[in-house]
């Protein structure tokens, strides 16, 4: 029976697909109503084959975990991020060498196009494949029951990765509503919404049904992550249609109101993307990899609650010096400076961890990685309350400084503790004794660590030296220097800063071939994938 | 009284001590008697069930 429903409801999309490409009004549209026609129409063709053959399995299996969407999650985020840096360093490049910009790319491939492909492809397709496997790993184990809601978990997997596709084909297209890290045009933000609703109901359904009578620390940072995102993302994208045909629409606030609310968004994309559901990371990993549990449990759940209450607040300090009221630009960065507090007594936490355990250090570089991210995280949660206040905002604002900022946080902090996370998962997930290589692991520990260094360093000399020559004047009050001077001087720095890309995407490939050999070459724990589990 | 004002009033008023109360009522509640090893239990959770989730009976 749910078979013909499915059959009608394929069916139905596959037309209206059909229509839609038909009547399509700009290309970003008409190629992702293509895409959608193919998907469901190839869809409808696999379930009428399968039509009334008898049904195999007779349901998931209560005593074993739901650990094949955690390996295509893991998959899927050592992809993406490879495609991401590799989009990032082509930019960089770009901006250093505009003759990259060719001319027979344009309009697709041009440095406009490709940045939100860049950062869409890195927060959202790495980390957000990161925090769906790891999320639906961790909650398993901390839980200790098997996943709730059966095949929804593959439903919110491959949705996601369709959102992705939508996505990054339509910043391509031009289909883009212009909001940083909220560009997907409206039907692609409804498809998203749907997939994030069922990606609370499995996370949530299975804290539910938990044997564990506590819910462990990780799962409330990944609750809190799911929770608010899905807030930001509904409220930010009120949007209305232009035309059921076409991508554009237009959006239901206006003027001031729109940038607070996009800060707001933007801000906590930050917080609970960015920063919570990785702090979940962080709580469950690095007491698994150090073997000895979080350092104060106490300073974890303060930690929580001081970080959510605080980061809601801190979006207006992207808005100093505009049209938003002092009063709201004031308190973003009270709220800033004071999140310093919550935000170093995590990393004290995640760092303190390893007391007693130091040696591990010397010994194991997967740990060497995450507690070099949680260095960064305290670098860039250093930095990021600094650059809120408003009199060292008006130096730093709209210049590389916030590009370095974001990256000596992003590289450094997400991606380490999701290599980290890969190089824990990996091996267990596939059964393996260990890692096929930890001198591999040291190589791209070292090339990262370099290539963040050199990318920070390099953005930090710039951003100060343009916001410097900005507001140079001269003894009668007249600017000194003409934007393309500051363009000219940057030069230097932005190879430097493309070569630190290449050293960051050159380790992170190293890191693919070293788990692609771990799960081909290393030696196999005594029970293989297929072991048959006892049914009762 | 226009909505804006009225949010802006709730705001730095009953919400702001609404809030801050909550939260001054978890730091007490993370610190009460006995907590310690309640949570010394807690922080252990992630070592227990590997492989598979827990049985039945196990109830935990």
């Amino acid at each position: 029976m749910s078979n013909y429903i499915k059959l009608v409801a394929l069916g139905l999309v596959t037309l209206f697909a059909m229509i839609a490409a038909n009547y399509a009004r700009d290309p970003a549209y008409m190629v992702h109503a293509i895409l959608i026609m193919v998907i469901a129409g190839v869809m409808f063709l696999y379930t009428l084959r399968t039509v009334g053959e008898p049904q195999l399995a007779s349901g998931p299996n209560e005593h074993e975990y739901f650990d094949d969407v955690v390996r295509y999650g893991v998959i899927a985020t050592a992809f993406w991020g490879v495609v991401g840096f590799l989009v990032g360093v082509v930019i960089a490049f770009q901006l250093a060498f505009p003759v990259l910009n060719f001319e027979w790319t344009q309009g697709i491939g041009n440095f406009g196009r490709l940045r939100p492909l860049h950062t869409s492809a890195v927060i959202f397709a790495f980390g957000g494949n990161a925090l769906l496997a790891t999320s639906f790993y961790v909650v398993q184990r901390t839980s200790a029951v098997r996943l709730w809601g059966g095949n929804l978990a593959w439903f919110v997997f491959w949705g996601y990765q369709l959102f992705i596709v939508l996505a990054a084909t339509g910043y391509l297209l031009g289909g883009t509503q212009s909001k940083e890290y909220a560009e997907p045009e409206w039907y692609v933000d409804l498809w998203l919404t749907v997939v994030w609703v069922s990606y609370l109901a499995v996370f949530l359904g299975t804290i539910i049904k938990r044997k564990e009578p506590h819910i462990y620390v990780a799962n409330w940072f990944y609750l809190a992550f799911i929770v608010t995102v899905a807030m930001l993302h509904v409220v930010n994208n009120l949007t209305i249609p232009v035309s059921i045909w076409g991508s554009k629409s237009v959006i239901v606030w206006g003027g001031v109101r729109d940038a607070m609310t996009q800060w707001w968004y933007g801000h906590n994309a930050v917080g609970f993307f960015l920063t919570a559901g990785f702090l979940g990371m962080m709580y469950y990993f690095i007491p698994k990899r150090a073997e000895r549990p979080v350092y104060s449990y106490k300073l974890s759940i303060i930690h929580f609650w001081s970080l959510i209450f605080l980061y809601i607040w801190a979006g207006p300090h992207h808005l100093h010096y505009t049209a938003l009221p002092d009063w709201a630009s004031t308190l973003g960065m009270v709220f800033s400076v004071v999140l310093w507090m919550p935000s170093w007594g995590g990393m004290i936490n995640g760092l303190m961890t390893l007391s007693g355990a130091w040696d591990k250090l010397r010994t194991d570089p997967v740990i060497r990685m995450m507690v070099i991210s949680v260095g960064f995280y305290g670098m860039s949660t250093f930095e990021g309350p600094m650059m809120s206040i408003r009199a060292v905002n008006s130096l730093s604002h709209y210049t590389d400084w916030t590009i370095g900022h974001v990256h000596s946080g992003a590289l450094g902090w997400n991606g380490m503790i999701t290599f980290g996370a890969l190089y824990f998962l990996v091996p267990v997930l596939w059964k393996r004794e260990r890692l096929y290589s930890l001198q591999m692991v040291s190589w791209h520990f070292w090339l990262a660590t370099i290539g963040i260094v050199l990318y920070a360093a390099s953005m930090w000399v710039t951003g100060i030296m343009e916001g410097l020559m900005w507001r140079e004047v001269d003894a009668n009050g007249f600017l000194v220097n003409s934007f393309a001077d500051t363009v000219a001087a940057k030069f230097p720095m932005y190879v430097v800063r493309g070569f630190g890309g290449v050293l960051y995407l050159a380790g992170a490939i190293i890191m693919c071939y070293n788990l692609w050999m771990t799960v081909r070459k290393a030696p196999a724990k005594e029970a293989s994938l297929t072991v048959a589990v006892p049914a009762e | 009284m226009e909505e804006y004002t009225f949010l802006r009033e709730m705001a730095d008023s009953y919400g702001l001590l609404a809030l801050f109360v909550f939260f001054i009522g978890v730091v007490i509640w993370v610190f009460r008697p006995g907590s310690t090893k309640t949570y010394e239990d807690s922080a252990d959770i992630p070592f227990r069930h590997d492989d598979k989730p827990a049985d039945e009976e196990d109830g935990k």
